[in-house]
């Protein structure tokens, strides 16, 4: 089937989706609408609460065997030797496998692949996998595991981003630009200079974001197993079990059609378990090996080495603005602590860029980002992915520009939302914006006006705004495929099963299936029946990352349905002998709306079309627009839709201590249409924990000496909101459909984190007068920034110096309200922009700087 | 601990009431009750988030109180009456819990859940209608990383009223959302 390009509109059935003129906070949905729209339980809900979901680590296979990884004691060091002869001799082993095992490379961007399941000659962080064992037990393989000698050869490691820039050798990777740079982007839409030089005011900050991690709740685990016929089914608890797919058909080199790869439903992801992870493959192998299946569970500080959280992030923002607020341009600069590996960390790159002009108006924009490699934990993304650390800077940056102008916050941010159906400086296609009723409703709540600057000392309210993407425009590889396929089978008891590659997170993809076929159909959700993330049995869903599930998989599984119901409409109104679009399709029966009686159930429909047409069956599937930037980097930021929040945290801030509590927060989101509310608000309530627990106390550190061991590497360590923590949440569900969503569907499950942590920082400002400039506000920083405004120095923790970057030639493109077509200017002089690391279609191998002609028509794809 | 004793292979054997049910089960001795649960008895409902007493996501109720079980050795259990998810719901009837999680979304992932199913319904057994605060104090062992444990609280708060004869339903706020 088709459906590839573009054109999502047309897909949605008459009526269902239209822009309300009022888009204030609705109550309750169309009235068209059965189930979409109406609070319910999640199709998975009972077997969750009765303890009968499977999750990876929950099956047990006949004869399976269970492995174990060697990790690396060193950050940085090659590997002289390995030697598992006691290992092998101890009983019960039945293999062992080592990076010369598994020569070929990986990596989950194709300009990344620079992984392998097993080091084979360096290791590049604390953690980093160089054996694996599989034995009769547990115990047996963690015993072997221990047995095994490794000798190194330390290196120099590279404990921080500010050694990273300074130290050019030894290189951590033998690409990117040069020395331990990954990634240098420079980006210019607009005279930037010259705006700042036109401004009223001028200001600059610089911003730090530590980094954090996921911790979803169950540890990664991984069954692999091989049959003799040469087939190998792994099972996992991952979000992308396609891009794990197409990792194990590289590294193993088997046929990717005998590959068959089940995502379990994950206990937990938050980013966490989307990339290809060493323990897959390895568990592959082990299984290859032996002829039997093995079980690998990581342990919870393997869980922790693993990472791929949050990039530690250091800002520089300056910003010109006019008298009352509106920016004239923004130059924003963001160096990223990497750690190891490329892992998603070009696209977090340009995530730190990318959405700064979806939220407010900004005329001219330009963008420097960095990535460095250190010899820590490899960092990728994390709910919100690379935005924010942004939003955390320019909120508070905005909040203390509100400030000097004299203006009231919520004021300032009103005045200068972007345009809903516009396009940014740098060319980002806005659909529906709700930001203006999340505003208005979170400060009538919270009671802005009242509270804002007038509150007792220690005690404050901040405001943050943010917005996100629905799914990201492209795919991780390039290919002109859809990015999300659904088939439907529909049966002669009237039962519908709709298969679909997506994976459940916890997030309520799969409920998200069966709530749109019913809605369609007139079928009950219990009559449909869901199966996912299997790459036998389902059509390609690219995975549960980027915010992406509802809005596309939404548009597939409408698609496939509406299919379904002109196939059954066609034989039934033959039939009756009425016109098709007469037919009503609800409460299991398929009716003429003229004259209710006359109709038959959805069962006799399916039977009827059967008999007529054979085996009734449908597909769906959803690209998603072309996006109007054709500039080298134009492939991050680009969605179908953007999903906006606006928070106010309440803060009591003790000066003694220097303990910041946060008993209140208020947020709206602007989710486009809520498919189920209950969910939604499960989202919105998970995000601002979530951001909560960033804003005061996650913490991915680590010892500052060469060793660059984690400093925290267990949970008790690792401070994470409890129960005691949690702040008490007002949530307003803002309901402004987007024309490219399901029922005009926008994404919930990252956006809402965004604002919370510079609403809290800016609540402590308010609480206190200190600027804390960097997350988390532990109570160290809140004492000393007082110190200093005791002393009558600047009341302020933060960062102090942004380090020199060898920036390459800006790609310039001019915004659209300056003649812009969405390419880049030929560079003055230099034919070639920034170098041209990458083509359109990224480079398969991590080969440097292949020269290439600057091909401004095929945007860098990545997500 | 009358029942253990040593069996060929060098396992241990105890009796435990799981769940309502005599059970006699062996095992290597230094198991842990929660790979007992999971490996021995097949009973995989019982999770497990970092196996050192930190998370509490392995939690079960021994002789109806909260232990966590991937700090209990199965060996000590001997004689006792042990509770997982799976004995929750009267045969095909969930517990109102149960029926509270499901309907407020307190199970996200739901990898976190059996273990606050089973510390909500031992203090609900112990403190029929508790307050906000102690139900936060009560759940302030257990992590959950998806819920932010709102609709938790809300959920365990509607069972509570539910299980002493009231007819609640869930808020409209709790559902939809304030207006
Ligand atoms: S698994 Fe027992 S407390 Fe974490
Ligand atoms: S529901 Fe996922 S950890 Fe609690």
């Amino acid at each position: 089937m088709g459906g590839a390009e573009g054109g999502s509109a047309d897909r949605r059935s008459g009526g269902l989706v239209h822009r309300s003129a009022d888009p204030a906070n609705r109550r309750t949905a169309e009235p068209a609408l059965r189930v979409v729209g109406t609070a319910q339980r999640k199709v998975d809900a009972v077997a969750k609460v009765t303890g009968q979901t499977l999750f990876a680590d929950d099956l047990f296979l006949p004869r399976m065997l269970y492995g174990k990884l060697l990790r690396s004691t060193q950050p940085h060091a090659r590997i002289l030797c390995i030697d598992t002869s006691k290992a092998a001799a101890l009983e019960g082993v039945k293999a062992i496998v080592t990076g010369q095992d598994l020569p070929i490379p990986f990596g989950i961007l194709p300009v990344s692949q620079d992984e392998h399941a097993l080091c084979p000659e360096r290791v590049r962080y604390i953690g980093d996998p160089v054996a694996a064992v599989a034995a009769v037990s547990e115990e047996t393989a963690t015993q072997a595991v221990e047995l095994i000698e490794v000798e190194y050869e330390p290196l120099t490691s590279i404990t921080s981003v500010q050694q990273a820039v300074a130290t050019p050798e030894p290189r951590i990777h033998d690409y990117g630009p040069h020395g331990n740079l990954h990634k240098l982007i420079n980006l210019e839409f607009g005279d930037v200079e010259r705006a700042l030089a036109e401004s009223d005011y001028v200001r600059e900050d610089l911003l730090f974001y530590e980094g954090s991690t996921h911790l979803p709740m169950e540890q990664h685990a991984a069954v692999a197993d091989w049959s003799a016929d040469g087939k190998l089914t792994l099972w996992s608890a991952t979000q992308t079990p396609h891009y794990v797919h197409r990792a194990l058909t590289k590294v193993l080199e088997l046929p990717a059609s005998r590959i068959r790869v089940i995502a379990c439903p994950n206990g937990g992801g938050f980013g966490g378990k989307s990339d290809v992870f060493n323990h897959e493959i390895a568990v592959a192998k082990l299984a290859m090996e032996t002829g039997r299946p093995v079980k690998i569970t990581l342990t919870r500080d393997e869980v922790f080495y693993c990472h791929r959280g949050r990039h530690p992030t250091l800002m520089w923002v300056r910003t010109g603005v006019t008298k009352d607020g509106a920016i004239k341009g923004m130059h924003f600069r963001s160096l990223l602590d990497g750690g190891g590996y490329g892992s998603y960390g070009v696209a977090s790159a340009y995530y730190t860029g990318a959405l700064q002009t979806v939220t407010y108006n900004v005329e001219r924009y330009k963008f420097q980002g960095a990535r460095v490699f250190t010899n820590k934990a490899p960092c990728g993304p994390k709910r919100g992915h690379g935005t924010p650390q942004p939003r955390y800077a320019l909120e508070i940056h905005l909040d203390k520009i509100a400030e000097d102008l004299g203006k009231d916050p919520a004021e300032l941010r009103l005045k200068h939302l972007v345009s809903p159906d516009s396009i940014t400086a740098n060319y980002l296609r806005v659909g529906s914006v709700g930001l203006e009723t999340c505003i208005r409703k979170v400060t009538e709540g919270a009671g802005w006006k009242e509270k804002y600057g007038k509150l007792p000392y220690g005690r404050g309210v901040g405001l943050a705004c943010s917005s996100y993407i629905s799914g990201a425009g492209l795919p991780i590889y390039w290919n002109a495929m859809p990015q999300s396929g659904v088939q439907l089978k529909l049966d002669r008891g009237g039962g519908v099963t709709v298969f679909c590659g997506s994976t459940e997170i916890g997030q309520g993809s799969d409920s998200i299936l069966a709530y749109i076929v019913s809605e369609v159909l007139g079928v009950g959700v219990e009559d449909v029946h869901v199966v996912t993330g299997d790459t036998h049995l389902t059509p390609v869903d690219l995975g549960s990352y980027s915010s992406r599930v509802t809005l596309m998989t939404g548009n597939a599984a409408l698609q496939a349905a509406e299919r379904a119901r002109e196939i059954l409409a066609r034989n039934v109104a033959a039939k009756l002998e009425v016109p098709m679009a007469r037919l009503a399709f609800a409460d299991g029966r398929v009716f003429d709306t003229e004259g209710p009686h006359n109709g038959m159930s959805f069962a006799a429909a399916v039977q009827l079309s059967e008999a007529a047409e054979g085996t009734v069956g449908t597909v769906g599937s959803y690209t998603p627009p072309d996006s109007p930037g054709r500039y080298r980097g134009a492939g991050v930021g680009p969605s179908p839709a953007y999903s906006y929040t606006a928070a106010i945290a309440e803060v009591a801030v003790d000066a003694a201590s220097g303990i910041v509590v946060v008993p209140k927060i208020w947020i709206a989101h602007d989710v486009g249409q809520c498919i189920n509310p209950v969910a939604v608000m499960g989202q919105v309530e998970g995000s601002v924990y979530m951001g909560l627990g960033e804003a005061l106390m996650e913490e991915m550190a680590y010892r500052p000496n060469r060793n660059v061991i984690q400093k925290m590497p267990s949970m008790l360590e690792y401070k994470s909101p409890t129960t005691l923590e949690m702040c008490d949440v007002v949530t307003y569900l803002i309901e402004d459909p987007d024309p490219n969503g399901p029922f005009g569907a926008k994404e919930v499950g990252q956006g809402p984190l965004l604002p919370v942590a510079p609403a809290i920082a800016n609540a402590v400002y308010d609480a206190v007068g200190v600027r804390i400039d960097e997350v988390p506000i532990t109570p160290e920083k809140v004492l000393k920034a007082l110190k200093k405004k005791e002393k009558g120095e600047e009341p302020r923790y933060g960062p102090h110096s942004f380090p020199e970057i060898p920036w390459p030639e800006p790609i310039r493109v001019p915004p659209p309200w300056e003649g812009g077509d969405g390419r880049a200017v030929p560079a003055g002089g230099a034919a070639g922009g920034e170098g041209g690391a990458e083509t359109g279609h990224p480079a398969i191998s991590p080969a440097p700087t292949a020269p290439s002609v600057p091909s401004p028509s095929s945007p860098e794809r990545q997500h | 601990m009358a029942s253990r004793r040593r069996k060929p292979a060098g396992k241990a054997q105890i009796s435990l009431v799981v769940n309502g049910e005599p059970t006699e089960v062996a095992f290597s001795p230094h198991k842990t009750l929660l790979e007992v649960l999971r490996e021995d008895l097949g009973l995989t409902g019982t999770k497990h988030g970092c196996e050192l007493g930190e998370c509490g996501t392995c939690t079960v109720l021994l002789d109806g109180q909260p232990v966590l079980s991937c700090l209990a050795l199965a060996l000590a259990c001997d004689g006792k009456r042990v509770e997982t998810v799976e004995g929750m719901a009267r045969g095909a009837v969930l517990h109102p819990l149960q029926e509270t999680f499901a309907d407020l979304g307190a199970a996200q992932c739901g990898y976190c859940t059996p273990g606050f199913l089973l510390v909500a319904k031992a203090l609900l057994e112990e403190n029929p209608s508790p307050t906000r605060d102690q139900i936060k104090q009560a759940l302030a062992g257990n992590l959950c990383r998806c819920t932010g444990y709102l609709k938790i609280y809300e959920a365990v708060e509607l069972a509570a009223a539910r299980m002493q004869g009231e007819e609640a339903e869930a808020k409209e706020e709790t559902l939809y959302g304030r207006r």
